[in-house]
């Protein structure tokens, strides 16, 4: 997993609560084997006019013109601000994928789904909690001048014309981006652990483990 | 200490702190299907590991699968590359898989309990957010990333926070016609579906404990529509029944002793929960969504919202949105909603006795001329051949419906069965997210009782007017 240290972008704004991973990325891409190449479908029903499928050349579909990333404006955004609750639903990592390959690098919103949290730090996305009245803040600058927003994980800050925000995040979520660690690497040094773990229970509990 | 089910399935599998806050969880049962895990199995490929417990592992796919003419196995040819793929990667590992062709193969939350394969007490994860239903067995159950799968692929542990704990205790009785479906959409519609994130849930009250172990996987079922990823409910006769004699489940004197040990998995008295809600039940009516959310969901006998009533004032916009998606009008009467198509089946809603509720209502009675396809498609295949033995099949076709084979059907369009643009149905599944059944596809989600009496009268009505 690549290492995250600072941003410095433009934001792109979505005004919506609730954005579910199935608009993130609809379910027919799901179909992929891999975990590369969902940028083009990135809110694909809202983005196309046309309906496409996994495998289509997307550049030919028809465009919705006000699709909000569509707006020049918002051209080489890599940080993205959405309504509350963002990334509920379906558990798909695809999602996630999706909006890193676009070109996201942070998602902020006041408050994210569990599973799509989580699956932000498997793969290097930064999802930045920030109260309403921040956001609001922080809407205010970027909607009158296009400043750019400079986002720096290791302070734990974000900075925006003259506003500076502290945003919380916990600290092994932060090791975790900032090293780009690998978790599954991480626990195997635990491996003997978990053997003892599991002889004790195969005794305790043993038919846990019938199968 | 006293501790609640939650603190104590935790607390068994808990297997190391860090000092961050975060653990080390122990994870019993893996459930895979193919479209989460093609590139879980691909990475632990590329990293040269190996699974740690391929015992642990059941898979069975479900989301791609085509409902009717199965003989003429998948012709999607995108859909097979990715169940070619979980057929390979189950083989390669030598792990127990049911395929197409077996009985038993049908939506994995369906086939999990069925088989005996999930046990109450134990940690359940798939690739997949409605994992969630296993926590009617009293299971620590909830769905995981991709990479998330990989992990416990490896190591058969994954790092976890410890949710916080809610209780939602149902006060009152259901009242007749009123199912664990309404239940579910009635607690999303006053919790939000972001009420429950960072708790895990454990449902609690004699309403609970009279809901039948189907009913209750329901409701389970939804718990990740209002945002907790684990919903609970206590072990009871009516579990340790449900388990007893299913093939995967102890038997003899292993049963016993696991019986024994399952009769703890309950809160203790005056445990401590971080929040209480109390649902009172007693005048309740089935449950019908209108919007483009679980929680925008109202009574049967209700109107839909109107913009002007103040507790709706910060969400206007929302709503604003789920109306022109949805193609509907404030303040319209739920009965004045004409359907296009039905659809009876998914996860939430497929097993045997949601197919019983739906023979009772349509039973020699014929779908309504507007409804262009009603289709029921059951949970798994037992499930199949159960209601085809007790004549439920020969019901729904006479009424009209079409009888599938088992799979994730138009829960999600990822196979055949998708509604086309703007169409309208009346869904026993759990999503009614924009494009959910098919782009620019409109979904209410009701209890499939609902959903039989909107088939026969080709728009919404009171299931308890018409009996
Ligand atoms: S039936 Fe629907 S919700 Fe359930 S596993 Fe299949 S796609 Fe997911």
């Amino acid at each position: 997993m690549k290492k995250f240290k600072t941003v410095e972008s433009i934001a792109a704004l979505i005004d919506r609560k609730n954005i579910d991973t199935d608009a993130i990325i609809p379910k027919q891409y799901l179909k992929a084997v891999t975990r590369e190449g969902f940028g083009d479908n990135l809110f694909d029903d809202w983005r196309y006019l046309e309906p496409g499928n996994l495998g289509d050349d997307h550049s030919l579909r028809k465009k919705n013109p006000d699709f909000f990333l569509y707006n020049p404006k918002y051209n080489g955004a890599r940080i993205l601000i959405a309504g509350d609750n963002f990334g509920c639903g379906s558990s798909r990592e695809h999602a996630v994928w999706a909006l890193m390959d676009y070109g996201f690098d942070v998602v902020i919103s006041t408050s994210f789904a569990d599973i799509f949290y989580n699956n932000c730090f498997k793969n290097g996305l930064l999802p930045i909690v920030l109260k309403k009245k921040e956001i609001q803040e922080l809407i205010n600058i970027v909607n009158t001048n296009k400043y750019l927003i400079k986002i720096n994980l290791v302070d734990q800050t974000l900075l925006c014309n003259n506003l500076k925000i502290k945003f919380e995040i916990d600290a092994r979520r932060k090791e975790v981006l900032i090293e780009g660690i690998d978790d599954i690497s991480e626990t195997l040094k635990l491996s003997k652990k978990i053997k003892d773990y599991e002889n004790k229970k195969a005794l305790k509990t043993p038919w846990m483990f019938n199968g | 200490m006293k501790k609640t089910l939650y603190d104590k399935l935790w607390d068994e599998h808990h297997i190391h702190s860090f000092d961050n806050g975060y653990s080390l969880i122990y994870i019993d049962k893996h459930l895979i299907h193919e479209v989460t895990s093609p590139q879980a199995f691909e990475g632990l490929k590329q990293a040269g590991r190996n699974i740690w417990s391929k015992k642990s592992i059941m898979a069975v796919p479900d989301h791609n699968v085509p409902t009717k003419m199965r003989e003429d196995g998948i012709k999607d040819p995108i859909s097979k590359i990715q169940v070619d793929a979980l057929n390979k990667n189950c083989q390669i590992n030598d792990l127990l898989k049911f395929d197409l062709e077996d009985i038993r193969q049908g939506i994995v939350h369906v086939v999990g309990p069925e088989q005996g394969i999930l046990l109450p007490g134990m940690t359940v994860v798939c690739g997949d957010s409605h994992t969630s239903t296993h926590g009617a067995l009293a299971a620590l159950a909830f769905g995981i990333g991709t990479s998330e799968v990989e992990h416990v692929l490896a190591t058969q542990c994954l790092l976890q926070k410890k949710s916080l704990n809610m209780q939602i205790n149902i006060l009152g009785k259901m009242p007749e016609y009123f199912y664990s479906k309404d239940l579910a959409l009635l607690i999303i519609s006053k919790i939000g579906t972001a009420g429950g994130t960072g708790f895990a849930i454990e449902y609690t009250g004699d309403a609970i404990r009279n809901l039948s172990m189907e009913a209750r996987m329901t409701l389970c079922n939804m718990t990740i529509e209002a945002g907790a990823t684990t919903g609970l409910i206590a072990v009871d006769e009516k579990t340790i029944s449900y388990v007893e004699n299913k093939p995967f489940a102890p038997k003899g004197e292993e049963f016993l002793k696991a019986k024994e040990y399952w009769s703890n998995l309950v809160t203790d008295s005056g445990a401590n929960f971080d929040k209480i809600v109390d649902v009172d039940i007693t005048q309740s009516s089935p449950m019908i969504t209108w919007g483009t959310s679980p929680e925008m969901a109202v009574a049967v006998d209700d109107k839909l919202p109107d913009l002007e009533d103040e507790k709706f004032f910060s969400r206007k916009e929302d709503l604003l949105n789920a109306f022109s998606y949805m193609g509907l009008k404030e303040k319209q009467n739920v009965n004045s909603i004409e359907l296009d198509k039905i659809f009876i089946g998914s996860c939430t809603n497929s097993r045997i006795e949601d197919l019983r509720i739906v023979a009772k209502i349509v039973k020699n009675k014929k779908i309504a001329k507007n409804i262009k396809s009603a289709i029921i498609v059951p949970g798994s295949g037992l499930v199949k051949e159960r209601a085809e033995k007790e004549g439920l099949d020969k019901i729904f076709k006479k009424s009209g419906f079409e009888w599938r084979s088992p799979g994730c059907s138009m829960c999600l369009g990822m196979n055949d069965d998708k509604l086309n643009e703007y169409e309208r149905c009346a869904s026993t599944s759990n999503r009614n997210f924009e494009g959910r059944q098919g782009r620019l596809s409109r979904t209410h989600l009701v209890s499939p009782a609902t959903a039989a009496a909107a088939a026969i009268h080709g728009h919404f009505v009171d299931v308890r007017e018409i009996i």
